[in-house]
């Protein structure tokens, strides 16, 4: 079974409002909240750790629900974050690179395959 | 706004965060706009690392939008540096440029830099007009050219187009023009005074029968009657109400570093380099005074029919000499819109006043530098 990683969109705004994260989309300028799982996500999306060591050591903890349950959940959540261009993902690590120098960008977030 | 976003207003305003904040870089400028309320003189703006060091401050008191203005912004050397800086911090960032220096090379960074919008002051779709406005020749031609290498970026961009005496017949033309481009367009007939105090370019703001007319455009306006109808008694949530964001979810820091309510609100609150910006934010007696006002504790406009509608300006009422008073302007504006004298007009007739003819005389507090920071560079 292949890992899925996750990288934040360094092309959105995002700010945490009293633990609640806004996201604001680029493309269209669309606002987001994010829900809890939703946040933990996008915290720990750093391009390079797979989502099922996230679920593993940031969810399943939480949530108190069962491994798969909990990363089939969080696969469906990831993917819809990728369509709204939240969050990048791929089956291979996301190497962090700066979109205007090709330089080091910011930790945990990259520019995506999907743009 | 969109729902979401003013529920998230409402929350900073509950958790006394600045969810919104306009920076000005500079305020040199390559244009020597007709109307402009700067000087184009460098006082002693903030370095590059002051003002990234505010730039982290402000992340960590919770600001979101960032709005970097001037001047020019793009006469920062360092503009660039800053922009990415601020990415980082995972703003969203809004600019409000002339454009005039923005060719293929800049759009470009800007769109890898998830800039958020462009604001574009346009003021007519004929450079005689625009140019003469702006006083720079081949002024109109730069702009419009950044705004289609803007667009084919695919970058967000809004024409602002300030509507005065010069232009008054071609805010149509500048539409027809912003929608040719792809692009929005505002239209704003706010004159703003100098910073110095000087109110003489309120000679430039619109007359009466140009803002009847304006507001009686349904594509500016929308519903017509709606927009133009008398307004109802308002009701005690409304008394209770603030009259808008500034110093309760926003503000404006000057390239001094200086705070302010609002870019068009002059009363000084503190210096970012002598103290946090979340101290002046949450501390500052100024600020919390300002905080404090609803519309039930508005002098004048308190007894207007106009209170529960009216675009009264906070900064502006200040610039007239009390921040708790009318705007004029905004009179004019309700006035326009409704054919009802507000409470101020009814007042400054029955003195025997005539308008601006005494503001300039009122009390102004101005937007200055510190003299002990004169020395700081960018």
């Amino acid at each position: 079974m292949s890992r899925l990683y996750m990288a934040r969109n360094p092309r959105v705004a995002a700010r945490s409002l009293d633990g609640e994260m806004m996201i604001m989309s680029s493309r269209d300028s669309t606002l987001f909240t994010l829900n809890r799982t939703a946040t933990i996500l996008w915290q720990a999306a750093d391009g390079t750790t797979p989502l099922d060591e996230i679920v593993e050591h940031r969810i399943v903890p939480e949530f108190e629900v069962g491994p798969a349950e909990a990363l089939q959940d969080a696969e469906t959540l990831a993917r819809e974050l990728a369509s709204h261009e939240i969050l990048q993902i791929s089956e291979q690590p996301i190497l962090p690179r700066n979109p205007v120098a090709g330089e080091s960008w910011a930790k945990g977030s990259t520019t995506g395959e999907s743009r | 706004m969109s729902v979401l976003l003013q529920e998230m207003s409402e929350k900073a305003l509950k958790l006394n965060i600045p969810l919104s904040v306009q920076l000005d870089l500079t305020y040199r400028c390559n244009e020597r706009c007709v109307h402009c309320y700067l000087d184009h003189d460098d006082h002693g703006e903030m370095t590059t690392a002051e003002i990234k060091h505010l730039l982290d401050e402000m992340a960590d008191a919770g600001v979101f939008i960032l709005t970097l203005s001037g001047g020019e912004i793009f006469l920062r050397k360092d503009f660039f540096d800053l922009l990415e800086h601020a990415r980082r911090l995972m703003f969203c960032v809004k600019l409000k440029t002339n454009a005039v220096l923005i060719r293929e090379r800049e759009a470009a960074r800007l769109r890898d830099l998830g800039v958020e919008s462009v604001q574009i002051s346009i003021y007519s779709h004929r450079p005689e007009v625009h140019d003469a406005i702006t006083l720079i020749p081949g002024s109109l031609k730069r702009s419009v050219d950044a705004i289609r290498f803007l667009k084919s970026q695919g970058l967000k961009v809004i024409i602002a187009n300030v509507l005065m005496t010069q232009n008054r017949h071609d805010y149509p033309g500048v539409r027809a023009l912003a929608a040719e481009l792809g692009v929005e367009c505002t239209l704003d007939p706010t004159i703003t005074p100098m910073m110095d105090g000087n109110r003489s370019v309120l000679d430039l703001a619109v007359d009466q029968g140009t803002l009847r007319q304006v507001f009686r455009d349904a594509a500016l306006v929308g519903d017509v009657d709606e927009f133009c109808a008398i307004p109802a008694e308002p009701g005690e949530s409304e008394l209770n109400s603030t009259p808008c964001s500034a110093g309760h979810t926003a503000c404006y820091v000057s390239p001094y570093g200086e705070v302010f309510p609002c870019v068009q609100f002059p009363l000084p609150t503190g210096n970012v380099r002598q103290q946090r910006f979340v101290d002046i934010w949450r501390h500052s007696d100024r600020m919390n005074e300002v905080r404090s006002i609803r519309l039930k504790d508005l002098t004048t406009c308190t007894s207007c029919t106009h209170v529960g509608s009216c675009t009264r300006c906070p900064g502006l009422a200040f610039m007239e000499g009390n921040m708790r008073g009318p705007s004029t302007q905004d009179c004019e504006k309700s006035f326009a819109r409704t054919g009802v004298p507000s409470a101020n007009m009814l007042a400054k007739k029955a003195a025997g006043s005539q308008g601006h003819a005494n503001l300039g005389q009122n009390n102004l507090v101005q937007i200055r530098t510190l003299p002990s920071l004169s020395s700081a560079t960018a």
